[in-house]
């Protein structure tokens, strides 16, 4: 009996040399397991992130090996670090230029609500300014969190609706947050 | 030759007998408080004279004290002899109606950030600093947040109550 | 009238140039940190640029001014995050100078390993970053496992990794592990041969070489102008180390070199960096070898939190630990500056206390702050390949930048 785990097929129609289910599913798991993040390491967390793409903890075996550093090619913008009211222009400047669809994962106490620092110069939480999909906590939260927050996003990549982005409730998340 | 608090302290008075307004001993470090309107010769004499030689600046604040009446601000340079190993501490306090000083970037290239930074933090205006403008806050910000009056937290936050947190 | 071309006298130039503004701006492609270049380029060449900071200004020293010592210890950790026991003991010291209190030995030499540990994991990020930039990934991903190691470390003495709040005004929480000990031992035995292969890929790598000589250069006279500090000042020549021209922390009874350069180049940045974690190691081990018997910490109840066992069984006890966790230790008057050897230099602590339970005022001396201004200086006329090089080899941490 091997210990390697497997996972279970998506549900669909079995056959001779074929396998069909929805397209939905199909694209939700190539989505997931191809993930190209975008590091927007800002301060202690960005470290814990090396820390995580290093060899120990190693982020490249969930599919994001390669990381994008351009907005235009990436699909998760991962906000790690304080962001301060300096900075939170260009972070909405990032999240724009994104195309879809696109997912953002606040990593670290400060990236979620302003952290430690409840100070006149920094953003009480990214939400603020960019929609958020998952947060991370901790501070700065261990590599394997980082992973697990990675993976709750793979579960949303998996599970979300070929047509969500194109549905009238995103678009007024979107205008909510003056991003058109 | 060796430097000492006395020595340090015997040139500062030769030369400048009416600008030192005080000078005592804290912890390790001697301090002497000057009149801000001297500062500039001060500071060049102290950079440019063969035997005391400061050429390392180490440190350039701010300080607000508020109890103070016509001194509120103070500006508080730590100096460093390399050679001689040996530092010290001087003060110079300006008053918060018209925070003005003499910049100290003629004799160290090292205090143009760090008179923006008490610029920012305090409203100190450096006079003969080659770009004067706020380094660590945004730009567009009116006030000068380090003075006492001003609270630490943002006022325009919506979403934590004061009285959870005991302010 | 025509300009002298590198591409020869009969190449026209245009009479008026126009100089292209490019913005390395504050999101890197390399996770150094949020800082903002506006170059002027000519081509590939730099002709001038500006730096804008304050993309992570979280106002420490205004929140230290509402807090009390022990939660101001978990600020100074955020200040340079790679190498964080320094700016918590560092922070420490400057209390125990505050309230006059006497260090016992063992202190020193517990407070002199974890520093140097920290010193190497700081190190290490740096070089490790500077071979990334130039497209050496390999000693990344090695040196890397060694921090791990630094990390599994700390946490045997307080739990976390990062961000350490490490240790106690007057002392240590508890004593050396027996973990503690036998993966330091592991340590100081493997690491020596697996820092020798990474230097091994980087220090007389010919390309590698070719690329970082002569790049970013900055002279001795300039340096000290600039109020430079750490191995930046030392790569340019001059011997300055707050271990050696004021120790404290039984620093004296070390032996230790000084690595210093020459040209004050992006090289001998590198090469400074690469001896020190060398010296580091000496230190460390002298230190092990020979650490003496006595308390983990000093005799100040009023600022080290007793032992838990204590604070269940005896009433005075008790009373410290409440008195302390809720803030009302009032500090005795007056100002002192105390300055460690951070991983990038003197980082200094000043601290003015009007006799209350908060300081009055704390202002934080960082290395990166004052350094970073000589930047633009650094870059002029070199290539903007060059730029980034030298950026990374001044080791310029965020958090320390802006605090």
């Amino acid at each position: 009996m091997s210990d390697i785990k497997m996972v279970e097929a998506p549900e669909g129609v079995n056959g001779e040399g074929f396998f069909a289910t929805s397209l939905n599913t199909v694209i939700g798991m190539a989505r997931a397991n191809s993930l190209w993040p975008l590091p927007f390491a800002t301060s202690c967390c960005g470290i814990e992130f090396m820390a995580t793409m290093g060899a120990n903890y190693d982020l490249a075996r969930f599919g994001s090996e390669r990381m994008s550093f351009s907005p235009r090619q990436a699909d998760i913008l991962m906000v790690m670090g304080t962001i301060a009211k300096k900075m939170g222009p260009i972070i909405k400047n990032v999240y724009e230029q994104m195309a879809e669809p696109r997912w953002v994962i606040a990593v670290g106490a400060c990236a979620s609500s302003g952290g430690i620092f409840d100070s006149y110069s920094v953003l009480q939480g990214i939400d603020k300014i960019i929609p958020v999909d998952v947060y991370v906590p901790g501070c700065p939260p261990r590599p394997e969190q980082i992973i697990d927050g990675v993976m709750r996003i793979q579960d949303l990549v998996r599970a979300e609706s070929l047509r969500r982005r194109n549905q009238p409730e995103y678009k007024q998340l979107l205008a909510s947050y003056g991003i058109e | 030759m060796e430097l000492t608090n006395e020595i340090v302290l015997k040139r500062l008075q030769d030369k400048f007998p009416d600008a030192i307004e005080g000078h005592n001993m804290a912890y390790d470090f001697m301090n002497v408080e000057f009149k801000a309107e001297m500062i500039s010769e001060v500071l060049g004499f102290l950079k440019n004279d063969p035997e005391l030689n400061f050429m390392y600046l180490t440190d350039l604040c701010g300080v607000h004290m508020p109890a103070q009446t016509g001194k509120e601000i103070g500006v508080v340079y730590h100096l460093h002899n390399l050679e001689e190993n040996y530092r010290f501490r001087l003060k110079a306090w300006v008053p918060e109606s018209n925070p003005e000083i003499a910049s100290a970037t003629p004799f160290w290239l090292a205090a143009n950030w760090m008179e923006r930074e008490t610029y920012d933090f305090y409203g100190v205006r450096f006079i003969g600093h080659p770009n004067l403008k706020r380094i660590l806050n945004v730009d567009h910000m009116e006030i000068f947040p380090m003075l006492k009056q001003y609270p630490l937290e943002d006022t325009t936050r919506e979403d934590k109550e004061d009285r959870f947190f005991g302010r | 009238m025509k300009e002298q071309s590198i591409f020869g006298e009969d190449h026209i130039v245009p009479e008026e140039k126009n100089y292209n503004t490019l913005n390395l701006g504050p999101t890197h492609p390399s996770t150094h940190g949020v800082f903002q270049n506006i170059l002027q380029m000519d081509g590939e060449i730099i002709m001038s640029s500006e730096a804008t900071i304050g993309y992570i200004h979280r106002a420490f020293e205004k929140i230290a001014e509402r807090r009390p010592l022990y939660q101001i210890t978990p600020l100074t950790d955020r200040l340079n995050y790679c190498s964080a026991p320094i700016n918590n003991i560092g922070f420490h010291m400057t209390v125990e100078k505050l309230i006059n209190v006497e260090i016992p030995k063992k202190v020193d030499y517990m407070r002199v390993i974890v520093m140097e540990l920290a010193r190497i994991a700081d190190h290490l990020v740096c070089n490790t970053v500077l071979g990334v930039d130039s497209g050496a990934l390999t000693g990344f991903t090695y040196m890397f496992q060694e921090r791990e190691r630094i990390y599994d470390m700390y946490e045997q003495i307080c739990g976390a990794r990062l961000t350490t709040n490490i240790g106690r005004i007057g002392g240590f929480e508890r004593d050396f592990t027996p973990k503690f000990r036998e993966q330091l031992e592991d340590f100081l035995k493997g690491f020596p041969k697996r820092f020798e292969e990474f230097d091994s890929l980087l220090t007389r790598n010919r390309i590698f070489m070719d690329r970082v000589i002569g790049v970013g250069p900055i002279s001795a006279e300039k340096a000290v102008n600039y109020s430079f500090a750490g191995p930046n000042l030392r790569a340019a020549g001059v011997d300055y180390d707050v271990r050696v021209m004021n120790p404290y922390c039984s620093y004296q009874d070390f032996d230790f070199m000084i690595p210093l350069g020459t040209n004050g180049d992006t090289y001998d940045r590198f090469m400074v960096r690469q001896f020190e974690i060398r010296e580091s190691l000496k230190i460390i081990k002298a230190a092990y070898d020979n650490i003496p018997e006595g308390n983990h910490y000093a005799d100040c109840p009023e600022f080290y939190l007793p032992k838990k066992e204590e604070v269940y069984t005896s009433m005075e006890a008790l009373i410290w630990h409440f008195k302390i966790i809720m803030g009302e230790i009032d500090l005795p008057a007056g100002e002192v500056y105390h300055a460690v050897e951070g991983a990038n230099g003197e980082l200094g602590y000043y601290l003015i206390s009007d006799g209350g339970r908060q300081p009055y005022r704390l202002h934080f001396r960082r290395p990166c702050f004052i350094y970073y201004q000589a930047y633009p200086e650094m870059i002029k006329g070199q290539m903007l390949s060059d730029a980034v090089m030298t950026l990374s080899s001044l080791n310029v941490i965020a958090g320390e930048l802006d605090a």
